[in-house]
């Protein structure tokens, strides 16, 4: 994901100023990892950078269901409470109902897939601010999770679990978290569904004048993000070895984080998954550092506060370059 | 027209939701008006943890044998909730309330509210400040501290490097434990605590953080973690190393944590007895409607669980 060269060789002429405004976060994680590679040995090593890419695969997948609902000008607050009831019904399906591992496995993706939809057409349909409509689902979804556990973590089957080990040295979390994101950025750059959703957040009277069925695209853009939600809780699970009812709390902030400090615009039509997985890899990579360097726990939600800051200030800059 | 029918829709559901909310009011005050059972409040600071599932499940069981109507109520972790919970238990007809608060400063104007009332609170696992209480059912987190410094130190022969992995900051269960245990350690001067680092209570972030610290501090030979979940995911963090070259010692005695101990990767927790806890509290709630006397703190032992004696406490 990072192949990006400055196009100082084209005809345009070099802007130091539009390659930090385009590649932002890149320049940060960059510049991030430099400190902390002076700081501590233990930084750079194989096994601690396979350490952040697993810590990444959740929030990351979270992120790119996230990238799909910011790109269409809309949020998405219950990717954490989906994520959670995802894994939830999965493993309840294996455990209490009996059905074998791979069907729970599927029930867990599809019960994501709906959820996501439910979000989707009370905003396409209700009328109801994706905000509200996704706050809402944030509650019901974390309820149903506590109901079908009734507050007791449940055993994932083996196949869940088995997301959560290794395949030879590589980790399956980080083989996931690859084809997601070849998925996720399939999917907003090469399908028609895809390019539709930047038309809907750029303008979507325009979008909707130009034959985009907007509703429809905003019932798939939720209905993507909750079965992002739904593969990211599943991971968690699997690395747990069981469905948490209190997984994923408030890691929808983090998502929208990470999607943000990669570069999307919260005003819609504009972001990038490679941009999302960078995102997600600074804030891992900042709290993996910290601990790495015993960084009491107050300093560390100051810190992450002001990545987060920081990130949307280039964001503002980025949209005046562009513009001018 | 059609905003008009909008408005009546409006008025229509509002008017149902005013009645259905009054109509649920009702039902139990009606209930104890002729004899009913004794009815006792239990608000839990959270559902959301299977230790206050088991102080639920042990004031359930114990409520069913004396016979007393125990409404339930969940706080879900916010104490404005909680507030509107205590409000409420002084209107419905309860006899006693079993706080357990979300946050003890919080909950005192609840409190003292009921006080007023002469409504009996019982505080079971976190105590209410600036509030009367009749009485309070808690572990000694403290003592219990001690006891996992104590349980850790033997495990690894009583010198070399440990972690510890804290509660959510500036909580008091994550406070007295991890005061007990600093002051546990003073016994032992051969063992270092090299990194302290929250992991919130929380299974996977203390996956991540566990495997972050075992980075910077390869050779560390102990964890102390302040409650099973957190020493859950430093096991599952250490891999194969768990109960080998790292010994983990946690707190609490959930199910996952006893049957972690079962296997061996976990070397010991201390139980609290979550259950006694809600057990003791609907007997002092009780105790205390009827007039006896209930004194003012309840102290529930707490238990070192190793794998010794592990078979008594799993069910």
């Amino acid at each position: 994901m990072t192949t990006t060269t400055p196009t100082s060789h084209n005809t345009h002429r070099f802007s130091t100023k539009r390659f930090l405004a385009d590649n932002g976060a890149l320049v940060g994680l960059v510049v991030l990892s430099l400190l902390l590679f002076i700081a501590t040995p233990a930084f750079l090593t194989g096994q601690n950078i396979l350490n952040i890419g697993i810590q990444a695969s959740t929030i990351a997948i979270l992120a790119f269901g996230s990238t799909f609902a910011i790109v269409a000008a809309g949020i998405d607050l219950s990717v954490g409470s989906v994520a959670a009831l995802g894994a939830m019904a999965s493993a309840w399906m294996f455990t209490d109902a009996n059905l074998p591992g791979w069907l729970a496995l599927l029930a867990g993706l599809l019960t994501g897939l709906v959820v996501g939809a439910v979000n989707g057409a009370a905003n396409a349909y209700g009328k109801l601010p994706s905000f509200i409509a996704t706050l809402a689902m944030l509650s019901v979804a974390r309820g149903l999770t506590l109901v079908l556990s009734d507050g007791t973590p449940i055993k994932t089957p083996p196949i869940v679990s088995f997301l959560g080990s290794n395949i030879g040295p590589i980790p399956v979390p980080i083989i996931v978290l690859v084809l997601a994101a070849l998925v996720a950025s399939f999917i907003l750059n090469r399908t028609v569904i895809g390019r539709s959703m930047y038309a809907v957040g750029g303008n979507a009277e325009a979008a909707e004048l130009s034959g985009i069925n907007v509703r429809r695209i905003r019932v798939i853009v939720f209905a993507l993000s909750g079965l992002f939600a739904a593969v990211a809780g599943l991971l968690l699970a699997g690395r747990l070895d069981s469905a948490q009812p209190q997984a994923a709390v408030g890691y929808e902030l983090d998502a929208i984080a990470a999607v943000v400090i990669g570069g999307a615009s919260l005003m819609g039509g504009y972001g990038k998954i490679s941009g999302t997985l960078i995102g997600a890899l600074v804030l891992v990579v900042i709290r993996n550092g910290l601990n790495l360097l015993n960084v009491s726990s107050f300093w560390q939600q100051v810190v992450i506060g002001l990545v987060i800051a920081l990130a949307v200030g280039f964001d503002v800059i980025r949209r005046k370059t562009r513009s001018s | 027209m059609k905003s008009m029918l909008k408005v009546t829709l409006a008025t229509a559901s509002a008017a149902l939701l005013v009645i259905g909310l009054v109509g649920c009011n009702r039902t139990p005050a009606a209930d104890n008006g002729a004899a009913a059972p004794m009815k006792v409040t239990l608000s839990l600071s959270t559902l959301n943890n299977p230790f206050f599932v088991e102080v639920r499940d042990g004031a359930k069981a114990e409520a069913k044998k004396l016979g007393v109507q125990l409404d339930i109520l969940d706080a879900q972790n916010d104490s404005a909730t909680q507030a509107n919970q205590l409000a409420t238990a002084a209107s419905n007809g309860s006899k006693a309330v079993i706080v357990n608060a979300v946050d003890s400063d919080a909950a005192g104007p609840g409190v003292t509210a009921l006080n007023k009332d002469n409504i009996p609170v019982i505080a079971v696992d976190r105590t209410v400040n600036n509030a009367k209480l009749a009485s309070f059912v808690a572990s000694d987190n403290v003592a219990g501290g001690m006891q996992a410094a104590e349980l850790l130190a033997q495990s690894i022969g009583e010198k070399g490097s440990i972690l510890v992995l804290q509660g959510v900051a500036g909580t008091s269960a994550s406070r007295d434990r991890g005061q007990g245990f600093a002051e546990g350690l003073k016994k032992f001067p051969g063992i270092t605590v090299v990194a302290k680092q929250t992991a919130n209570f929380d299974r996977a972030t203390a996956l991540n953080v566990a495997t972050n610290l075992l980075q910077a501090h390869p050779d560390v030979v102990g964890i102390f973690a302040e409650n099973d979940e957190m020493g859950l995911g430093a096991i599952q963090a250490l891999g194969n190393r768990a109960g080998s070259d790292v010994k983990v010692v946690a707190f609490d005695g959930t199910d996952d944590g006893l049957k972690a101990i079962k296997a061996g990767t976990l070397v010991g927790t201390i139980a609290q007895q979550p259950g006694n806890l809600g057990k003791l509290a609907v007997q002092q709630a009780v105790k205390a409607i009827k007039g006896e006397p209930v004194d003012a703190t309840i102290p529930v032992p707490v238990v070192s669980v190793t794998s010794k004696n592990v078979d008594e406490f799993l069910k």
